[in-house]
Formats: structure tokens, sequence, C-alpha cells
């Protein structure tokens, strides 16, 4: 299921020329992936919520396993867009590109989020610790968006005028979807998997202890 | 709501009475605001331009907030305090606003201490850096109180705050140094009290979930 994911997307991806270029291209990866990672974050901050108000510790397995997608498909994002900022500026890191500094930011700050969870003991203590990091995180992403659109202004003069959004034709817009789709799929399958793992693991130190 | 006050007050007041006993924080930060601001005089070359003075002084003031806020649990965990105040019948979100509050008074007090040196030193003082250091003292001592308490509660302590406490603040610093050196500083302090009014909320609702099973 995984790799008909991956499968799907590569060849969709291929086939459907965009018209501004080759690097343009790298666009069907990286705003898909991106939009994946806050889908993953978001996904966290839900669970986190459900793990607060229900206190069901089964939610913090499941907001962890989302954070940890998060964190990788940001790390994606980061790379897929310093490769564009290569292709298109001539630079690896550009101050200017508002997504791309709001990943830094987000990457930092959920990194902590693992520093946090690996110096705590087990416990419901932990599980609502996360939870409400968890939290903090998703409310940072607009924040922190509009944060650095000001110190855009501010420390950057110059922005690099960039329309992703706006005159998408038709082709374009079904390989965007179709991208789009893969990614999320992709995220899902990794998210249930690593889910699975992450349960079978719990639930053999349990019976380990169990033995003991 | 008079009782909830009541709480908030004499929990802000016990840990104001602690330090005025013990004087193990405030001096501290005092010294370390006003050596950060000397060595950042040696760290700009000459010529830099006043902007990243002020650029300077946001970066000293954050790392004065961590400094104190480390310290900021450090009783209660060492003498198990926070265990009682959980089990007190008050609101536990009252703990957070008590501590926020004596967290705020410390921050003023250093900086009563660090902006006649940054004046002294580097460039003078303008009302708007005043409006704004005020604004981001709450924002840095709500979401700080929130992330020392979480931060006390595990293994690498002192270690871990700062990485917590970074990326939130990155925000604060952004507003902090627009309303410094910016043409148009309200935009930036409005941007500080929203920032402020989102994360006070935030932790007031959540800090319950940080100090209880």
């Amino acid at each position: 299921m995984l790799l008909l994911a991956g499968v799907a997307l590569a060849f969709y991806w291929v086939p459907d020329a965009p018209l501004e270029g080759f690097r343009q291209r790298i666009f069907y990866i990286h705003v898909p992936v991106a939009l994946t990672a806050y889908a993953c974050f978001g996904w966290a901050a839900w669970k986190a919520l459900r793990l607060l108000s229900t206190r069901d510790q089964r939610y913090d397995l499941e907001s962890y396993t989302a954070v940890h997608m998060g964190v990788i498909f940001g790390i994606l994002t980061l790379v897929t867009g310093s490769i564009w900022a290569r292709t298109s500026w001539g630079v690896w890191w550009s101050w200017g590109e508002r997504q791309l500094v709001l990943f830094l930011v987000l990457f930092l700050f959920y990194s902590a989020y693992f520093m946090l969870r690996y110096s705590v003991e087990a416990g419901p203590r932990r599980a609502s610790m996360s939870a409400v990091y968890a939290l903090f995180g998703v409310v940072l992403i607009p924040v922190s968006f509009l944060a650095i659109r000001l110190a855009e202004g501010l420390i950057h003069p110059v922005v690099f005028d960039r329309n992703v959004g706006d005159n998408l034709a038709g082709s374009q817009l079904l390989t965007f979807a179709v991208c789009l789709a893969g990614t999320l799929a992709l995220a899902a399958t990794l998210y249930v998997n690593e889910l699975t793992g992450k349960r079978v693991d719990e639930r053999l130190r349990e019976l380990r202890e169990a033995l003991e | 709501m008079t009782a909830y006050l009541a709480d908030v007050g004499a929990l802000a007041r016990k840990d104001l009475l602690l330090e005025l006993r013990s004087r193990d924080t405030l001096p501290a930060m005092l010294l370390f605001v006003v050596s950060t601001l000397v060595v950042f005089s040696f760290a700009l070359p000459a010529g830099t331009g006043e902007t990243a003075a002020y650029g300077l002084l946001w970066v000293a003031i954050v790392f004065t907030a961590i400094l104190g806020l480390t310290r900021a649990f450090a009783a209660e965990r060492e003498q198990r305090v926070l265990d009682g105040l959980v089990l007190a019948p008050c609101d536990r979100s009252a703990i957070w606003a008590g501590k926020g509050i004596a967290v705020v008074v410390f921050l003023a007090l250093a900086e009563l201490v660090a902006l006649p040196a940054f004046a002294l030193f580097f460039e003078p003082v303008t009302w708007e850096l005043v409006a704004a250091v005020a604004l981001a003292d709450l924002g840095l001592a709500s979401v700080g109180t929130l992330l020392a308490a979480m931060a006390a509660a595990s293994r690498a302590r002192e270690l871990l705050l700062p990485l917590l406490f970074l990326p939130l603040v990155i925000p604060v610093v952004v507003g902090g140094v627009g309303a410094s050196i910016a043409d148009d500083p309200g935009r930036y302090l409005g941007f500080l009290a929203l920032y402020d009014l989102i994360f006070a909320i935030l932790s007031w609702a959540s800090f319950e979930y940080v100090v209880t099973e």
C-alpha cells in the first residue's frame, strides 16, 4: 500500500510537464509535502485535544505518531524547498522565503517535542504534557506565519515574487491534486504503519514486564 | 471570582516573599542582563549601526527571561511544594497566574536596570521600546511559566527549557525588534498584544494538564 502510493505519485508526477521549465516541477512535490506536514500537525493537535478532553491514553500514541510524521514531512519540505531555492535563485537558503522560514521554526519547535517526550517518564502526565505542547504547536503556526510576514518588511525589504497559488491551468491543477492526494496517502499509510509498530512495541513491553 | 483572585494574589506574594528572603534569582538576572549587554558591545563591530544594538537588546531580554524561568519552579521541585499546591483547594490555573505574576515582576525589575544600561551604552530608549518590552514581558512570562512547569517535571530540566522556549518566542522577538526600529511601531505593538492574548489564554487553560496526573 505504501509502495503503491509512492509509485502512483511518481507516475503521475513525471508525464505532466509544466510550462515553466523543468525546475518548476519540484513545485508538485514541495507544496503537497508542505501541506501534508501541516495536515499531520493539525491531526496531532486534534488527537491531543481528544486526549485532554477524554483522558483516553490511546490518543497519546496517535498524537505522537502524527507529530513524528509531520516532522518527517517538514524535513522533506525544507530539503525540497532548499533545492528549489537553489535552482530558482542560485542560493540554498533565502530568508525571504516565508514557507521555508516557517518550516524551520516549526522544525525546531517539534524537535523540542521529542526532547520533551524523551526526558519525561512515561505515564499519563507525559501524555497530557505532550498534548498541551502539540496544541501550542498548531497555534504557533499562524502566529509564526504572521510574525514572519511582519519581519519580512523589516529585515528583508526585497521579497521574491512568487505566485504559486494562482494561474494554475487545468492540467497543472490536476497534477497538483494528484500529488497532494499521493503525499497525503503516503503520510496516512506511514502513520498507520508507524502506529501499529508503536502499539506492538508497547504491548511487547507490557508483556515482558508481566513476565518478569 | 474574588476567591480566585485572592488565590492568585496569595501565590504571587509567596513567590515574591520567597525571593525577597532568599535573593536567589533576581540578582543573578540583573547581573546577567548587564553582562550580556557588555559582551554585546564587544560583539558589535564599530559602525554596525543602531538597529543591530536594538536587536541584541531583545536577545538579552529573552535570555534573561530563560535564566529567571529555569529558577521559577526550583523551590517547588526541591521542596516538593508543587504536590501540595496541586492538592490545595484552589483552581490549578491560579498557580500559573501567581507564578506568572512573579515572573513578570522579576523581568520588569531586571529591565528597569537593563533599559537605562542600554541607553547608557548604546542607543536612546524610546517610549515605543518601553511599551514593547512591557507587552513582551507578559507574553514571555505566560508562555515561559507553562513551559518551565513542563521542564521541571522532566529529567533534563534546565537543558530542556531553552529548547522548548526559544522557538515559541520567535514571534515576540519579531514584534519587539519591529516596535523598536520600524517607522510604524503600532503594527508591531498590536502584534505583541495579540500574541499575549492568544498564548495567555492557551497557557491559562492548559496549565492544569501539565501539573496534574
